[in-house]
């Protein structure tokens, strides 16, 4: 019975090879960590020591500063509620406008990106390296540059959030362009339409609803990112909350803290709720 | 009168199934136009109440094509200051690599305690949930912000701040991938007599590792380019560089140093989709 004992042994030598593979990758790992850990300056002493004031930081931001728990004089905690909703608001505006222009630019871009819609292979290139850096570059750099060209404000706060709404998002339209049924589109171009009906009748169609759930992720992910925009200046409740931080205003941290959090847990369930009708559609289609 | 034709007889009972599709969409119609409309006016009311106008933006774009010429070309001033960029770039890599790698080492068994098929209980399962949604909640900046208090200023603070919003969205991930684990070799491990703990090991880990390596990955790629703005609160990495060059306006060194972070986050982008083909194969396409 030699077949089984070959079997055996391939299957042996297979599960070898794969072992070793991954001790080698393991090894590279631990070395890069190892170095790692020297450049990063990583210290458990420096951690263990001062573990505490994380913990006294924590129980710090949940008392008011009479010594009450927070909870317990919600009325004393959201002191400024009126000043602190309304910058919550402007920040929603802020992901809001940016999300929608950011969109909005993905949507001409990513025909223009997408191998099945443009003739032009430079074309394709040139705005898939485009989209890439808009997305590649953190928006909070954006703003940074934004914000000395056009001066504190929202503004340049929106236009960061729209420059890398754009990158993500026409790169991720592009790639449900390319997955299209290809049929509606030589039965337009059959009858004679040009290109925008091409786009209007054959296209968008198919696309539309995962254009529109994309979209509502990336309001949520902006709602986050315009948060903390204001830490640069450039608009939002960040700047508030970089203040109270820095100037040890611990209960006002905690009460913003919770304003952004519960903020960011509404717009991510009625975003989801949305998609998934949106998504549910295109299931029964 | 003759019998209605085969043909027009299949379109009345069409007609009694699906009346809506005959008649014109006018409902719909009127529901999305309605829905364009408020879209518009919450958009035009965001420019309003944002300050966005048309002369602080042609003002504003005038200054920034300013800004654009004069970071033309790119340099890095001399090459002792590149040496301390590409320091300040590996220190980023450090940080987002430390980060990453924590984050998923401790989000691997919680992951598991907040899966519904593999918890030992709903309240702890709910509990666990929960405390990922608030880690996530809490930006990255914030997070270095409060970790700056604790283990003063530096890339540890960094690392830390990245392990904290990392573990919410791991935990989140790992356990919606164990969750949509198929639960048939467990059934089988168990029926063979094996207890829970191998039917973990055989049934849940083959099926999971290559999709928690696979958004592990994602994750690193990310986290280069988080990890290269929390320099800008202080915590670290190449953040810092740019921040101060912005504030100086050392134009031609920012731009080096922004095209230095692009091509980092590129390469590490090709790296990561090459080791995620070679462990996982072509599945994922």
């Amino acid at each position: 019975m030699a077949a089984p004992s070959t079997h055996a042994q391939a299957y042996a030598k297979a599960v070898a090879a794969k072992r070793h593979q991954l001790w080698v990758g393991l090894l590279l790992l631990g070395v890069c960590v190892l170095l790692s850990g020297r450049v990063a300056e990583v210290s458990f002493t420096k951690f263990f020591d001062n573990i505490g004031s994380f913990t006294s930081y924590i129980s710090r931001i949940s008392h008011l500063e009479s010594g009450q728990w927070v909870l317990s004089d919600p009325a004393e905690w959201f002191w400024g509620w009126k000043k602190w909703l309304a910058l919550m608001g402007e920040t929603l505006l802020m992901a809001y406008v940016g999300t929608v222009l950011g969109a909005a630019g993905a949507l001409v871009l990513c025909f223009l990106a997408s191998k099945n819609m443009t003739d032009h292979a430079w074309l394709v290139f040139t705005t898939r390296r485009l989209l890439e850096f808009s997305r590649t570059v953190p928006e909070l750099v954006f703003a940074l540059i934004f914000v000395v060209a056009f001066s504190l404000g929202p503004l340049p706060g929106i236009l960061a959030l729209a420059i890398h709404t754009m990158g993500a998002l026409g790169k991720l339209f592009a790639e449900v362009v390319e997955n299209i049924d290809m049929k509606p589109v030589d039965g337009v171009l059959a009858t004679g339409g040009n290109w925008l009906q091409k786009v209007r009748f054959a296209v968008l169609p198919q696309v539309a609803s995962n254009f529109a759930s994309y979209a509502l992720l990336r309001f949520e992910i902006n709602v986050r990112g315009a948060a903390v925009l204001g830490f640069v200046g450039a608009g939002g409740i960040g700047q508030t909350l970089l203040e109270v931080i820095r100037k040890f205003y611990y209960a006002d941290v905690s009460a913003l803290l919770v304003l952004i959090i519960g903020s960011v847990m509404v717009i991510d369930g009625l975003t989801e709720r949305v998609r998934h009708r949106l998504l549910g559609q295109e299931d029964r289609s | 009168m003759s019998a209605p034709s085969p043909a027009s007889a299949r379109t009345t009972v069409l007609r009694q199934r699906y009346g809506a599709y005959f008649q014109p969409f006018y409902h719909g119609r009127l529901r999305a136009l309605l829905f364009a409309l408020v879209a518009m006016a919450v958009f035009v009311f965001g420019l309003h109440r944002l300050d966005v106008s048309y002369g602080r933006l042609v003002g504003g774009l005038g200054e920034l094509a300013a800004m654009v010429v004069r970071m033309l070309p790119p340099h890095p001033g001399s090459a002792s200051l590149a040496a301390v960029y590409a320091y300040a770039m590996l220190e980023t890599l450090a940080i987002a690599l430390l980060g990453t790698l924590m984050a998923a080492i401790v989000a691997f068994p919680l992951g598991f305690l907040a899966a519904r098929n593999t918890t030992f209980n709903r309240v702890v399962q709910f509990l666990a949930r929960r405390s990922f949604d608030t880690l996530r909640g809490v930006d990255i900046l914030i997070w270095a912000l409060i970790w700056i208090n604790v283990v003063g200023l530096g890339p540890f603070a960094g690392v830390l701040a990245l392990f904290m919003s990392d573990l919410g969205s791991f935990g989140k991930l790992f356990s919606e991938a164990i969750e949509a684990a198929d639960d048939k070799p467990v059934e089988g491990v168990l029926s063979t007599g094996g207890s829970g703990v191998s039917a973990v090991r055989f049934g849940i880990l083959p099926q999971l590792l290559p999709v928690l390596l696979s958004q592990v990955l994602y994750a690193f790629e990310s986290n280069t380019r988080s990890a290269s703005i929390i320099g800008i609160v202080g915590a670290g990495g190449i953040g810092l560089v740019l921040s101060e060059q912005i504030r100086t306006l050392e134009l031609q060194q920012m731009a080096f140093v922004i095209l230095l972070i692009w091509a980092t986050v590129s390469l590490i982008d090709y790296f990561c989709s090459r080791i995620r083909f070679a462990v996982i194969g072509l599945r994922a396409l």
